[in-house]
């Protein structure tokens, strides 16, 4: 593709009104190079996501307790496994390939969501995640539907269709716990303590603080602010918490008539930050095991590889 | 592209029949034929489909945006085309 | 509290319970295996693959265990011994080539299985009539894979065939006669044997020749003798549901 210097202003031009118009912006339009970048960045971030994501509930599947749960968190890791899919398969509109993708992922130079650097400890854990971790992905998904980027939109429409049973199903994990024996109301209300707080991080860090944030939302990439949404999940959270009898583990936490939101206590951002530099209780181990899968799989996709390549005659003949 | 890098598919589904396949997104695979196998697993399990093409992304040629102009002018200039176009009576129906 | 079922009744219903059982188990511990590999797949469209063919056959298992009684008490409360599943489904992943050899040897098995009950009139044949689509799927994944690892690279060719051969011995226990499973098992073999060579010679492999069944096991399975990694496979497929006598989930 040509970006000769003198055609780049009314192609500048050209996109910040369709932008402006809010219509979507498609693979084979002209875009600046900073927008393109942005969006890989925050694509390939999504897609990481979804696929560690996998690792802390897959830890569960096994141990399920009846066989209603095991097949509800098989069917909710695949979904994970599925919307890294189509997230990578975004990202590659924009000309970026899964395997630089994942390289990138392997080796530590792209991030994702550092929430999958805490624990499952215990099987309300699982309820936990769906809850309050899907709770706050959606809350922050949902207004991607409407990202000028249109394969990104259009993959996220998708994702967002396919995650509401993921927080129903937590919800309802959680709630069956908590009206359970007394050990099992324990265990639901040790995990909402220990999901909440990393929970209210996944929005990012405050808006004054967020590095790409302004850049993004003029881009119509992103909707709102980080501490918009963070408020926006904090009022949602409150009732439903209520509603399945556990508390929230925060002092501060209460209405505010004047604002008409929930005021809460601070974050302690010298933790996100700890976790986000590699010092969560399950970086090392997360990206380890995706970097084993990975090169265990080696073999085999060289094989498929191969065997495609000495029968791609005979298969185009199949078909005809 | 390494030996380990399957190539890029474009995945096609009929959602329903009486609809044409849409672009549903793309997947890699080593063929064609794991290709179609994966294309149902991703695209379709929860049912949403009927039928489904897959396409190596390198085989298909799209018209590019700076030829936009003289590709779909023409037709933004044939009003003729569409239905609404013409007048008809008021009372006039199954038109 | 749920106790676990002292016996189990000579016919549920209409259904013989043995061979209810048999298959249900086969099905239930089949899929916790193909689960182990979530997170692990060496490619990501092939977590969604061995996922769709794990939630298929935990569908199966919990239809059949429900004939006989209640799911969960049969799957979390029975001891290793009172599992009827053949020691093919039990065996651990091991690498890609291993999962494969399992799925062709059980999914032919199984296709062929579910196609005669299917067309008979017997207890099975609605479930069948159903599960062997889902069935011809899962054989249809486990050729590919087959032919795409045997006739792939030095590597895979040569992992294919060991992991064939590791397998061999757990086949015979597949055409072991079940009690209530109305079924010509030699017939069943010779169809299996005829589709397993074929794959075998196309994915340019050798047909293992080793016996079909140990010394001591053939049939054992389905008479509740396992192998060792089945124990811990149980072990912590129930420990948390029996860590919580009669609590619901």
């Amino acid at each position: 593709m040509t970006t000769m210097a003198p055609d780049t202003e009314s192609y500048e031009a050209v996109f910040d009104a369709a932008v402006a118009a809010d219509e979507r912006i498609e693979p084979r339009d002209w875009m600046p190079d900073a927008y393109r970048a942005s969006l890989v960045r925050q694509i390939a971030q999504h897609a990481h996501s979804e696929i560690i994501g996998m690792q802390p509930e897959a830890n569960w599947i096994t141990r399920a307790p009846s066989l209603r749960r095991k097949a509800i968190l098989m069917a909710k890791v695949q979904d994970e496994a599925g919307h890294g899919l189509y997230l990578y398969s975004a990202a590659e509109t924009l000309g970026t390939g899964r395997d630089e993708l994942l390289d990138k992922l392997h080796s530590g130079r792209q991030k994702y969501s550092s929430i999958f650097n805490y624990p499952t400890l215990t099987w309300a854990d699982v309820g936990a995640i769906g809850w309050l971790v899907d709770g706050a992905a959606i809350t922050n998904q949902v207004p991607l539907c409407r990202c000028s980027y249109g394969p990104y939109a259009r993959a996220m429409v998708r994702v967002c269709k396919e995650e509401s049973f993921h927080q129903r199903q937590g919800y309802e994990l959680l709630l069956t716990l908590s009206r359970g024996t007394e050990a099992q109301h324990a265990m639901a209300q040790d995990a909402v303590d220990r999901w909440w707080w990393p929970s209210l991080m996944m929005f990012g860090p405050p808006d004054d603080e967020s590095a790409h944030s302004a850049q993004s939302m003029a881009w119509k990439i992103k909707r709102h602010s980080n501490d918009e949404l963070r408020q926006r999940f904090v009022d949602i959270c409150v009732p439903q918490a209520e509603s399945l009898g556990l508390t929230l583990p925060d002092p501060d936490l209460r209405w505010n008539e004047e604002r008409g939101h929930h005021d809460f206590g601070p974050i302690d951002w010298a933790e996100f930050h700890a976790v986000l530099r590699g010092n969560g209780p399950c970086n090392d181990q997360r990206i380890n095991r995706r970097r084993q899968a990975h090169e265990d799989g080696a073999w085999v996709r060289e094989a498929a590889a191969a065997y495609a390549g000495k029968h791609r005659d005979t298969q185009g003949e199949a078909r005809a | 592209m390494t030996s380990t890098d399957w190539p890029l598919w474009e995945v096609f589904v009929r959602s329903r029949r009486g609809l044409s396949h849409t672009h549903a997104g793309s997947l890699h695979a080593p063929d064609a034929e794991m290709a179609l196998r994966n294309a149902r697993d991703l695209y379709t399990r929860r049912s949403e489909g009927v039928s489904i093409w897959v396409v190596p992304s390198a085989s298909i040629t799209a018209s590019s945006p700076d030829e936009k102009d003289p590709f779909f002018e023409p037709a933004a200039d044939k009003p003729y085309r569409h239905p609404t176009f013409y007048d008809i009576p008021e009372g006039v129906r199954h038109l | 509290m749920k106790q676990a079922p002292a016996h189990v009744p000579a016919t549920a219903g209409a259904v013989p319970a043995a061979a209810a059982l048999a298959l249900g188990d086969d099905a239930l511990v089949l899929s916790h295996r193909l689960a182990e590999w979530a997170g692990n797949a060496p490619v990501l469209e092939e977590e969604v693959a061995l996922t769709n063919i794990a939630l298929d056959l935990l569908g199966q298992a919990r239809f059949l265990l429900s004939l006989v009684g209640d799911e969960d008490e049969l799957a979390y409360l029975r001891e290793e011994r009172a599992f009827r599943n053949v020691q093919l489904v039990e065996q651990p992943n091991g690498d890609f080539a291993h999962t494969i050899a399992r799925q062709l040897f059980f999914s032919t098995y199984q296709e062929l299985l579910f196609g005669r009950l299917a067309a008979g009139d017997g207890p099975f044949a609605p479930l069948a009539g159903k599960a062997v689509k889902e069935v011809t799927y899962h054989r249809d994944h486990a050729e590919h894979w087959t032919l795409r690892l045997g006739d792939g690279t030095e590597e895979s060719h040569r992992r294919m065939q060991t992991a064939l051969d590791a397998l061999w011995r757990y086949t015979g226990e597949l055409f072991e006669p079940v009690e209530g499973l109305e079924v010509d098992v030699t017939a069943l073999r010779d169809a299996w044997l005829t589709l397993i060579t074929k794959t075998v010679r196309q994915a340019t492999l050798e047909l293992p020749t080793g016996p079909q069944a140990g010394a001591w096991t053939a049939g054992a399975g389905r008479q509740g003798l396992h192998t060792e990694p089945f124990g811990r496979m149980i072990a912590e497929m129930q420990h948390l549901h029996r860590s919580h006598p009669g609590a619901s989930w």
